[in-house]
């Protein structure tokens, strides 16, 4: 298909500017490695402490690529399947949004006006314009998101009887249930903390902002998860030379994300007073619940690589493995995506692990949780970017990809470094190494009175797998803007491969409706977070407090102030 | 859905299942529990450590940038230890190592679990939730001594 300039330069900033940034974001994932180990033992390397990178790598890495990706992955979908381009009040005012967002949240991270994590738990806050900055990035993504409903229905007019897209189900279930859980943090930011940030208010109840943080929190990692899976589903199939074993399987697989991803987000807050049992052992029947149509999907991905196998002539039980197209330049898409499955095999048990109550008190908040999540967001969901981000810049941009056999080992470098980061991560959290924290000023220091020698060889192996991940990195930052920065050698085109369903099969009306499981995911969101925020308030009082990340000095009031009004709760 | 499907259906299923009957066993027939809920109030921004008999101890912990008060509690082997905990500021953690209690302290809110210390020894008790510039120094610990008859 062809596009307009418009879009096509809406496509590329959505591809160029992440990117750039994410030459930050890994650039601090390595330096935290290196503190970790306790091979540096200061608060800042390059004017950078080490909680502020922290905050650029979470934010950076988990909220600004992910997201950018998403909206662009989604453009370029609707597009190569219906045909058209989104409306253009729509794609121009939701990629301004973004950037605009991004900016913002860039520069105060850079100036440290901004340095509470990517999660910004409150009472630690940061200048009222971060909360700003996030909310604008979402509701940019929101604005896409519109657009694309409106291309839709001027689509399903012009063809009837055609069936929805399984990638464009996939990016609708995405969006929907992104939009519907971004309602809660947009509540927290904008409504609470912004306001409190800025001094027009004092109190704050620190359990209601984190139970809205959670209810987000949760489909935020299926919001990265589910464009791998929409790849996984549309694209691995034909690209590894077979067809997608079912199209319903996938479809039952997408809708299922949509009930079930929302009502989970209390399984991050076991530890934690105000919920009550009933409510997390709940929730945790429910996470368990959504790990059915991940297992669906590694059957139906791993049925269709297996047809793949054979149609290049496989016969044993598991020689097909071998069959695959594994290192080829001319299909470098494939080691991304499979290297990023093979990551998530581990990053999906270990996921099981944390979901499940009272074991979840082995591993909350210690090194075992980046652990997992380096092998699902840094795992498929990551290869999936890289690898797609170089495909479609280069498709759009009419560049050739530069490069190539460097492009195509970089999958494979990254996976050995996650999987040995994993591994040194997982294994000192299992002896109580914290996330979070900076061990090299402390226990990994042999100076410190904390010093602990039984987490130094497991932040060593850490630090070795993080570095292998900053090489296959850089090589992979060099591959992309030498491409972008190329000459034009053909004519811009958005396409995509498309696999084809190995059967026809029969139509099933609730697979091609979304409105009984958008009613469905409401109820279980009601079930779930209605006796949560009755806890809330049953148990947990609001707080005067107000602090900034450098001092213990409260500045939203004093003591006495925070006694009095706790008299008042005084009711046992 | 053909055969496959229905079986990798039934299979994944089943193996959640037996994942979460193991929860259960854990949670009733071994009292291994996430924490309880308690109402707020202020009388739980008070640190000590009570004595309520020879094996039976509550602690109330107050978390602050960057310490936790009491740094230290020292009880004999045997014992079995109420924990309360809450913050006077901004969120922390609370991880005592080897004992698998993982507590998160926050303000305006009580967290309790309960916890027998069998062996002696010491054991670490590690803030691991991001609470500012001081975080990585932020650590207290259990002390179990010998019981003297
Ligand atoms: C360049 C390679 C990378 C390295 C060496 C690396 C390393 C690390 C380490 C050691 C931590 C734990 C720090 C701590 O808790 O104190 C961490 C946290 C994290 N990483 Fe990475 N990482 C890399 C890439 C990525 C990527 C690609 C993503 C996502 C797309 C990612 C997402 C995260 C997130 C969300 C956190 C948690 C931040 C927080 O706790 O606030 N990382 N990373
Ligand atoms: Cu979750
Ligand atoms: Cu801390």
């Amino acid at each position: 298909m062809n596009i307009s300039k418009s879009y096509k330069n809406t496509i590329l900033i959505g591809l160029f500017m992440p990117m750039t940034l994410f030459i930050l974001g890994a650039y601090n994932g390595v330096m935290q490695t290196l503190y970790r180990a306790g091979v540096i033992h200061k608060t800042a390397v390059a004017g950078i402490n080490y909680y502020q990178g922290l905050t650029m790598h979470g934010v950076i890495n988990a909220i600004v690529l992910t997201t950018f990706f998403a909206v662009v992955f989604g453009h370029v979908i609707m597009s190569h399947y219906l045909k058209k381009e989104p409306p253009g009040w729509s794609y121009s005012i939701s990629m301004i949004l973004m950037v605009g967002g991004t900016l913002i949240d860039a520069v105060l991270m850079i100036i440290g006006k901004a340095q509470a994590l990517y999660t910004f738990y409150a009472p630690l806050k940061n200048s009222p314009l971060f909360y700003l900055g996030t909310s604008l990035l979402i509701v940019g993504s929101w604005v896409a998101f519109f657009g694309w409903i409106k291309m839709y229905s001027d689509w399903k007019k012009e063809h009837l009887n055609a069936k929805m897209p399984i990638a464009v189900l996939g990016t609708f279930v995405n969006f929907t249930m992104w939009f519907i859980s971004s309602i809660p943090v947009a509540y927290e930011s904008l409504i609470l903390l912004m306001p409190w940030s800025a001094g027009w208010t004092n109190d704050i109840n620190v359990p209601l902002t984190r139970m809205l943080f959670w209810m987000f929190g949760h489909p935020l990692v299926y919001f990265w998860l589910l464009p791998a899976y929409i790849a996984f589903y549309t694209i691995l199939p034909k690209i590894s030379g077979g067809k997608l074993y079912s199209g319903n399987a996938a479809r039952l697989a997408f809708l299922l994300f949509l009930i079930l991803s929302t009502p989970v987000g209390v399984h991050h807050q076991f530890s934690e007073p105000v919920m009550g049992q009933g409510t997390k052992l709940w929730v945790s029947i429910l996470t368990y619940a959504v790990s059915i149509p991940s297992f669906m999907t590694a059957f139906t991905v791993g049925a269709s690589l297996e047809l793949a196998g054979r149609k290049r002539g496989a016969r044993g039980l598991f020689d097909w493995m071998g069959k695959l197209p594994w290192f080829r330049s001319e299909n470098y898409l494939f080691g991304y995506f499979l290297c990023g499955l093979l990551l998530f095999i581990f990053g999906g048990l270990s996921g099981i692990i944390n979901a499940s109550y009272s074991l979840n008190q082995m591993v909350h908040n210690t090194g075992w949780v980046p652990g997992h999540f380096h092998m699902t967001v840094a795992g498929p969901v990551l290869l999936v970017i890289l690898g797609m981000s170089i495909y479609m810049y280069s498709t759009v941009s009419g560049k050739p990809v530069k490069f190539l056999s460097m492009v195509t080992i970089v999958p494979y470098v990254w996976m050995i470094g996650v999987a040995i980061l994993s591994h040194g991560l997982m294994a000192g959290g299992l002896m109580g190494e914290p996330r979070r924290t900076n061990m090299g000023m402390s226990y990994t220091n042999p100076a410190s009175d904390l010093f602990n020698p039984h987490w130094v060889p497991t932040a060593t192996v850490t630090m070795v797998g993080g570095i292998v991940m900053g090489v296959a990195a850089s090589i992979y930052l060099v591959c992309f803007f030498v491409t972008a920065l190329g000459k034009r050698t053909r004519q811009p085109a958005i396409s995509l491969p498309e696999s084809e369903e190995l059967h026809e099969e029969k139509t099933i009306p609730l697979l091609h409706n979304m409105k009984p499981w958008i009613i469905a995911s409401v109820i279980l969101i009601m079930i779930t977070y209605i006796p949560s925020l009755i806890n809330v308030f049953k148990y947990s009082s609001p707080v005067p407090n107000k602090f900034n990340a450098e001092s213990p000095v409260n500045e939203g009031g004093n003591n006495d102030v925070h006694s009095q009004s706790m008299t008042n709760e005084k009711t046992k | 859905m053909n055969k496959y499907e229905i079986k990798t259906i039934l299979l994944s299923s089943s193996v959640m299942a037996v994942f979460f009957f193991a929860i259960l066993y854990n949670a009733f027939a071994r009292k291994i529990d996430v924490p309880a809920c308690i109402p707020y109030n202020a009388t739980f921004r008070q640190s000590a450590i009570k004595k309520v008999d020879d094996t039976h101890y509550e602690v109330y912990i107050i978390a602050r940038m960057w310490a936790f008060d009491p740094a230290e509690i020292i009880v004999p082997a045997g014992s079995t230890v109420d924990f309360y905990l809450t913050s006077a500021d901004v969120v922390h953690g609370f991880n005592i190592e080897r004992k698998g209690v993982n507590l998160m302290a926050i303000p305006g809110a009580v967290n309790k679990t309960t916890v027998n210390f069998t062996d002696y020894g010491t054991y670490r008790i590690v803030c691991h939730e991001y609470c500012g510039a001081g975080h990585h120094n932020m650590m207290a610990q259990v002390l179990v001594t010998y019981l003297k008859k």
